[in-house]
């Protein structure tokens, strides 16, 4: 049977073929939807966890407990993931381990493109690089063997082209390997440093394996053509190369650690030149090139950002013009949504003239104009910290002016600890948790502040002004944040004083609470053009004259915009 | 058109990859829709409807999109390619058949990637951005003239009128699926059965109407 699967949706239906019994992930574009469709395989306990790292190390547990396993991340997820990951690497599984990074070449919705195809060279962990849904299914089933047959977790790495991408894949059944137990291993599973010594010894023998295996790997192949070029590539970059050079010499390559170095040899005395296509940095040109193999790669290949077809057909001097269009067309950036709880905030924060930690999320695009009320923004968790060290080297006057805004996901993904160490050394700062009640950017997937699991089932949910108390916080407010005169009042009193302070900024995500309230009614005898509405940024809000006109196809009644106006010129219906 | 749409035998469907050959190479030509508009007009939906109702006439399809940042409001694209076998899931610039764009702006937007003299389906919709709103440049005007400089056909589709007519503006998707759907030669039923497997049970009927009333505002008729 045939089904039109995104790359995302093959790999939870290789982990079902595969007999996996258990999954987790957090979050993050684009790996996703991974977890979303595994869970909707009875078979496969599927959950969201807390981190990137709590992941990993339940998925660690359900493989020593005998269960294969599967772990999605995006790339930065695999950083936070990363400490876990490498002794896993040492220690080995028991049920087969797959762990999915999904890159994002283009940063299509990330805070950088690193390429983690590094990770398993770094790591020592052998490495699978689907090019399409049929790979991305096929590869989390073979992935699965190499895993049990080798004693190694396996990267499966993805990008999201391949993630989310739809092509036909052919369906399997699903075939479950027989049940293992967990055994007690003190010298596998402790790594104190005489253990561990051992296990690098077994490490370095795995690998030289794993590079036989490499060989014979079906996806590593040498595809026939015209001997004046041969092209070596993989993942995505190989269906591109495929429509720019249909007559050249492939060599495809699948499995890209450890490399099939005499397959390479073997390709490249059947061909007259070859070039690398792959994205982002020459980690196979530069492989090849150690092997003393002359190649051509990223001299011509663009580094930054992510291949296409006319990229690469560009290249290699194919003149493609693109049409100019005869007049310039005006840039539609995301927004935050007509009614976003985060917008009343963020221009709050801005008439205060604060100073704003950032963070990972919708909310982000508070850092947009005309907004622009977002300082910086670094990684998943980082705005607690950076307000405590801002405050550190500017002073304590300073501290008047730094908030840390962090969504409700984020603040309980890695916020915890910075808050923890605020409290601890003695900090000043302002935490302003953006509680929507969902990680809304990712697509609404439920945390434990949701009080929701990834299946739908009631479970504990997170109080945290609780939370907050317990870590030492004694100035805890939860206000409204349609409610703008509160917003103001909290921050001002909580940026006033000489402790430090948390505010929960409370409602649902306007995609999620679908209650709707009419549009407000333009006054166009007491508007004045005074502009101010617009600093909200809000995009039901179009302008004629320098006067509001709201469009009540977007509008969902907020009244935030009303609530800003001095005027009274915007009025409830 | 019909010369490029030839449905190919199911016996011929997907190869496994070890047997690339170079036949393959001459193969016939892939044709390439792009999907525009501006997010949560339902442009990812449209264009999943579209690639299935591709695969179950017999083709090889991919589509390709991006799950960017905000939910709401930013400029939306969506690939499709379908033909005998397809590698890249994105279509090259000037290469893309058809154009169906959701709003006006997001037509010319994406204007380069249509091939000289393809075809362009816009839905008659202006959503002025906010770049416009504070003044950083213009929404443009004359838009059918310059989609003209490019593309053979321009078809405009009053799609939010006739979904603000069904009472629900949440159908535009749909309705430009159903007009589109006049220049593609996919068998009704082949549409019919995409629109069965993608929208939820409670919604097909209406999706249906708005399918049907997208053809029927369509002037163009497949000859066969």
């Amino acid at each position: 049977m045939k089904a039109f699967l995104s790359g995302n949706e093959a790999v939870a239906r290789g982990a079902y073929e595969a007999g996996v019994r258990f999954a987790a992930a957090y979050p993050g574009t684009p790996s996703t939807e991974i977890l979303e469709n595994c869970a909707k395989y009875s078979e496969i306990a599927s959950q969201w966890s807390t981190n990137e790292k709590v992941a990993m190390e339940v998925t660690i547990g359900a493989s020593l407990g005998g269960a294969r396993s599967l772990v999605a991340m995006k790339h930065v997820g695999l950083n936070v993931a990363a400490d876990p990951f490498f002794t896993l690497s040492y220690t080995g599984v028991n049920g087969g381990v797959v762990v999915v990074s999904a890159d994002d070449p283009g940063m299509h919705s990330s805070q950088n493109e690193q390429d983690n195809r590094h990770y398993a060279r770094f790591a020592k962990v052998p490495m699978l690089e689907p090019s399409d849904s049929q790979e991305a299914k096929d590869f989390v089933k073979v992935g699965m063997e190499i895993s049990e047959a080798f004693d190694t977790p396996v990267l499966l790495r993805m990008t999201t082209r391949v993630c989310h991408s739809k092509s036909v894949v052919e369906l399997g059944e699903r075939a479950e390997p027989p049940k293992k137990t967990y055994q007690k291993d003190f010298a596998k599973y402790v790594v104190l440093p005489s253990n561990a010594r051992k296990r690098h010894v077994f490490v370095e023998e795995r690998t030289k394996k794993l590079e036989e295996y490499s060989e014979s790997f079906p996806g590593n192949r040498i595809e026939p053509g015209e001997p004046e070029l041969g092209v070596v590539t993989g993942s995505v970059a190989y269906q591109y190369a495929r429509e720019v050079f249909p007559k050249a010499t492939f060599l495809k390559l699948s499995m890209s650690y450890p490399l099939p170095r005499k397959l390479i040899r073997e390709f490249a005395g059947k061909v007259k030149k070859i070039v690398v296509i792959e994205e982002l940095d020459p980690y196979i040109e530069e492989n090849l090139k150690a092997m003393g193999i002359p190649v051509e790669g990223k001299s011509k290949i663009p580094l930054c950002g992510e291949l296409s077809t006319e990229t690469v057909a560009k290249a290699f001097g194919e003149e493609i013009k693109p049409y100019a269009l005869p007049v310039e067309v005006p840039i539609r950036f995301p927004v935050l949504c007509p009614g976003c709880p985060h917008s009343g905030i963020y221009y709050v924060l801005k008439t205060l003239k604060a100073t704003v930690t950032g963070d990972i999320g919708c909310y982000t695009l508070g850092g947009m104009p005309p907004l622009s009320a977002m300082d910086t923004c670094i990684c998943m968790g980082a705005s607690v910290g950076m307000a405590l060290g801002m405050k550190k080297a500017m002073g304590r006057d300073s501290a008047k002016r730094i908030v840390a805004t962090i969504g409700d996901s984020t603040f309980l993904h890695s916020g915890i600890t910075g808050l923890l160490d605020i409290v601890y050394n003695k900090g000043v700062s302002t935490v302003c948790i953006l509680d929507n009640g969902t990680t809304a950017m990712t697509g609404h997937q439920d945390h434990p502040g949701t009080g929701k699991t990834l299946a739908k089932e009631q479970t504990s949910k997170v109080d945290y002004a609780a939370l907050a108390r317990s870590l030492g916080i004694k100035d805890v407010k939860v206000i409204d944040p349609y409610d703008l005169k509160a917003v103001r009042e909290a921050f001002k009193d909580s940026l006033s004083r000489a402790e430090p302070s948390v505010v929960i900024a409370q409602r649902a995500c306007v995609l999620l609470d679908r209650k709707r309230a009419k549009a407000p009614a333009v006054d166009l005898e007491k508007c004045n053009a005074c502009g101010l509405c617009f600093l909200l940024g809000c995009p039901a809000m179009e302008k004629a004259d320098g006067k509001p006109v709201i469009n009540e196809v977007f509008c969902v009644g907020c009244h935030v915009c009303a609530e800003i106006c001095n005027r009274e010129a915007l009025q409830a219906l | 058109m019909r010369r490029d749409l030839q449905p190919r035998s199911p016996a011929g469907a997907v190869r496994p990859r070890s047997t690339i050959n170079q036949s393959e190479k001459a193969m016939k030509p892939t044709t390439s829709v792009i999907l525009s508009g501006v997010g949560g007009q339902g442009i990812l939906l449209a264009g999943e409807i579209l690639a299935t109702a591709a695969m179950n006439s017999g083709f090889d399809a991919k589509k390709s999109e991006v799950h960017g940042m905000a939910q709401r409001g930013g400029s939306v694209v969506a690939h499709v390619r379908f033909g005998e076998k397809v590698y890249s899931p994105l279509a090259k610039l000037g290469e893309a058949d058809y154009l169906v764009a959701f709003e006006r702006l997001e037509a010319l937007r994406y204007l380069p990637l249509v091939k000289n003299g393809g075809t362009v389906v816009m839905n008659d919709q202006r959503i002025v951005p906010l770049s416009v709103t504070f003044g950083a440049g213009a929404y443009p005007e004359k838009i059918e003239e310059m989609l003209s400089g490019r593309a053979k056909a321009v078809e405009v589709i009053p799609a939010l009128a006739i979904a603000q007519e069904m009472g629900n503006t949440n159908v535009v998707n749909l309705v430009m699926l159903g007009a589109l759907s006049k220049y593609l030669i996919f068998p009704e039923e082949t549409w019919q059965k995409s629109l069965e497997e993608r929208v939820p049970k409670k919604f097909l009927e209406l999706n249906q109407k708005a399918f049907a009333r997208g053809a029927e505002a369509a002037r163009t008729k497949v000859t066969a």
